[in-house]
């Protein structure tokens, strides 16, 4: 049997280097060896170390699950050591990532509309200048909303609200907007009431 | 800055595009001079690889903006490796000449 194919990795944050080189040293001459960190290693070590995010809340933004997240951030941490420790020179390049970027809608105009620069919050609309600006989130139409299973959502115990299970976050943490009850999984709540 | 704009024909009268690899025209505006370039799509008819294709035609322009109707699956990773800033516009009725009024008049 073949294994399953990689996960993309979503990486919302590309470096704006392409790699480090060692200077002074002992080895002589020629190119030092190099080491090729990939560009999801290096976007993992971003979120958990530059932005001191943990491991659950990384994995969400890279759209992976936590352990594949810890893979990555185990055999960036190995690679980045050993270019320290042996002296060689680091390239940012490859990967099985895509990129990802934010996307607001613009209600003066109604046009959508991303945001290449992520570190910029936009405060007017690129095309009518509006600054009637809220963030859009696609909605996955491949999926109807009747045709989800029941592990896919949380629902309230007590009033019966729903909402769409998020993967990687656990419904016990969360709360009913409405009566303010602990959330869980409809498939849990249906097994009790069996 | 320069700002692409997806069009179904040769002058600004005509209506926006509302495909971005397969469009008709690309009207290429400059912001700040107010100066336009009208370029027809060479990938027009393609049978696949129209979007990265017309990626490369807007980007060795210099374009940091692109206004259509739909942008492809693969378009939008490149577009954002490229730092160009995607604008979807879906009002089929809208002439080339009212974007780039709005775009003045912001």
């Amino acid at each position: 049997m073949s294994p399953r194919p990689t996960r993309l990795r979503r990486v919302s944050n590309p470096p704006g280097i392409s790699g480090f080189r060692p200077y002074g040293g002992t080895a002589k001459g020629g190119q030092p060896q190099s080491v090729f960190l990939h560009l999801e290693e290096y976007e993992v070590i971003r979120l958990c170390d530059h932005e001191n995010l943990n491991h659950h809340e990384a994995a969400r933004v890279m759209d992976v699950s936590r352990p594949t997240l810890t893979r990555i951030y185990a055999k960036a941490r190995a690679k980045i050591a050993d270019a320290l420790v042996t002296g060689k020179q680091i390239i940012i390049e490859g990967g099985k990532i895509y990129f990802d970027s934010e996307w607001y809608k613009c209600n003066g105009c109604s046009c959508l509309f991303n945001q290449p620069e992520k570190s910029v919050v936009p405060d007017i609309c690129p095309l009518c200048g509006s600054s009637e600006i809220v963030n859009f989130v696609p909605v996955d139409e491949s999926i109807p909303v009747t045709r989800r299973a029941p592990s896919d959502i949380c629902v309230c115990p007590s009033c019966g609200y729903e909402k769409d299970h998020e993967p990687s976050q656990r419904c016990k943490d969360e709360v009913c907007p409405v009566c303010g009850s602990q959330l869980m999984r409809k498939n849990n709540l249906l097994a009790k009431d069996i | 800055m320069k700002v692409a704009i997806t069009s179904t024909g040769q002058s600004l009268e005509s209506t926006i595009d509302q495909r971005f690899g397969r469009c008709a025209f690309f009207v290429i505006y400059d912001t700040e001079t107010g100066g336009v370039e009208i370029l027809p799509n060479p990938n027009r008819d393609a049978e696949e690889g129209a979007g990265p294709a017309s990626v490369q035609l807007v980007a060795s322009k210099e374009v940091k903006k692109i206004v259509s109707g739909e942008f492809g699956v693969k378009i939008k990773s490149l577009l954002d490796s490229l730092k160009i800033q995607m604008v979807v516009y879906k009002e089929p009725e809208k002439t080339v000449k009212s974007v780039i009024y709005m775009l003045n008049n912001k």
